[in-house]
């Protein structure tokens, strides 16, 4: 996997939203064994301190849960990746709005340039 | 108990006064990066925690014991400067590190420089300066050690090999030890740090876990480090 971080960003919030939409894009399954902290570790190239840290944020959230001694693994809950689904696609929507707001667009022009109406 | 604590450490050199009341703690399973100007007392520091300074007021503890020939047998220090024999091949300093070191793992040392494509029947002196680097860090990555004490491990090498050597640090660190690493390429590096310390002018100005740091700044660690020691 070839990720650049954003220094100026904590690596562990970066990490968080890599793995939730691996999660949420079911490249990794509802129910399925996510990779060890030191297979996630060496995949991204971060400190296994900062992987323990993202994981132990989503299952905070309650998008992976921890199996004694087996590792961790997907929720089954699949409403619950639903919602987060949802939230994140609303967190994209905002800082696109927000960006265009920055240059002088509105919502409803933002819209047009969405579906293409903009291009002339 | 700490892994490394300084107490009141101050060092002079004759009048100059080099580290001036140094108190540290570092705990077990981090990397950790010692961030400082050319001359802020980074190298002092360091040959002062692997008892090749005294200091001049102060106490330097590892694992709860004052350092000295104990502390010498779990910290691992790969020095600024190389002090290798360069008439040696890379398999003759193996077999001198074997015999010097307990705690020194020549089946892992021989596989890493494999890896890393160098060939164990050459001699130093025909190496590259970039792949003597290499064959000293992987030498010291190779003591199973508590402590891994890296003074500029990535100064005369190129960036790829820069990503190479924080990988083989990244791989090769288990969560019992912990590895100190000195340097002032702090881009490069900043994304395996645990924690920071910044040492300016022989003083210990900041100790700090990275990405809280970087979430109380909004900035990465290099420009916190260049807007602190604007010159």
């Amino acid at each position: 996997m070839n990720i650049s971080f954003d220094n100026n960003i904590p690596i562990y919030i970066q990490l968080l939203d890599y793995i939730k939409a691996y999660i949420i894009s079911e490249q990794i399954k509802s129910g399925e064994k996510l990779p060890s902290v030191r297979e996630l570790a060496s995949m991204f190239k971060v400190n296994p301190n900062t992987i323990q840290k993202a994981l132990s944020e989503l299952e905070d959230i309650g998008l992976i849960y921890t199996e004694r001694t087996n590792g961790k693994y997907v929720t089954t809950d699949k409403k619950l990746i639903a919602k987060i689904k949802n939230e994140y696609a609303l967190k994209i929507a905002n800082e696109f709005l927000d960006n265009m707001q920055k240059i002088g667009i509105n919502n409803e022009e933002a819209l047009n340039y969405l579906v293409g109406k903009e291009e002339k | 108990m700490e892994l490394l604590e300084l107490k009141h450490v101050y060092k002079n050199y004759d009048s100059t006064k080099v580290l001036k009341d140094i108190n540290l703690k570092v705990s077990k399973g981090k990397i950790i990066g010692l961030l400082g100007k050319n001359g802020s007392g980074k190298t002092t520091l360091i040959k002062l925690i692997n008892d090749l300074l005294t200091p001049t007021k102060g106490e330097i503890l590892v694992n709860g014991k004052k350092v000295g020939i104990e502390s010498k047998e779990v910290i691992s220090y790969l020095p600024e400067r190389t002090y290798m024999n360069k008439q040696m091949k890379v398999s003759e300093v193996i077999n001198y590190f074997e015999d010097f070191y307990e705690n020194f793992d020549s089946k892992k040392a021989k596989k890493l420089l494999k890896d890393l494509g160098l060939d164990i029947n050459q001699k130093l002196a025909k190496m590259s300066k970039g792949m003597q680097e290499k064959v000293q860090l992987v030498l010291v990555m190779s003591r199973r050690a508590d402590l891994y004490i890296l003074d500029e491990p990535l100064g005369g090498v190129d960036p790829a090999t820069r990503d190479y050597i924080l990988d083989t640090i990244l791989n090769n660190f288990n969560e019992n030890a912990s590895v100190i690493i000195s340097t002032h390429l702090i881009s490069d590096i900043e994304r395996i740090l645990d924690e920071v310390i910044f040492i300016n002018d022989g003083k210990i100005v900041l100790q700090s876990d990275t990405d809280e740091l970087r979430n109380k700044e909004k900035l990465s660690i290099d420009e916190i480090f260049r807007r602190m020691f604007k010159c």
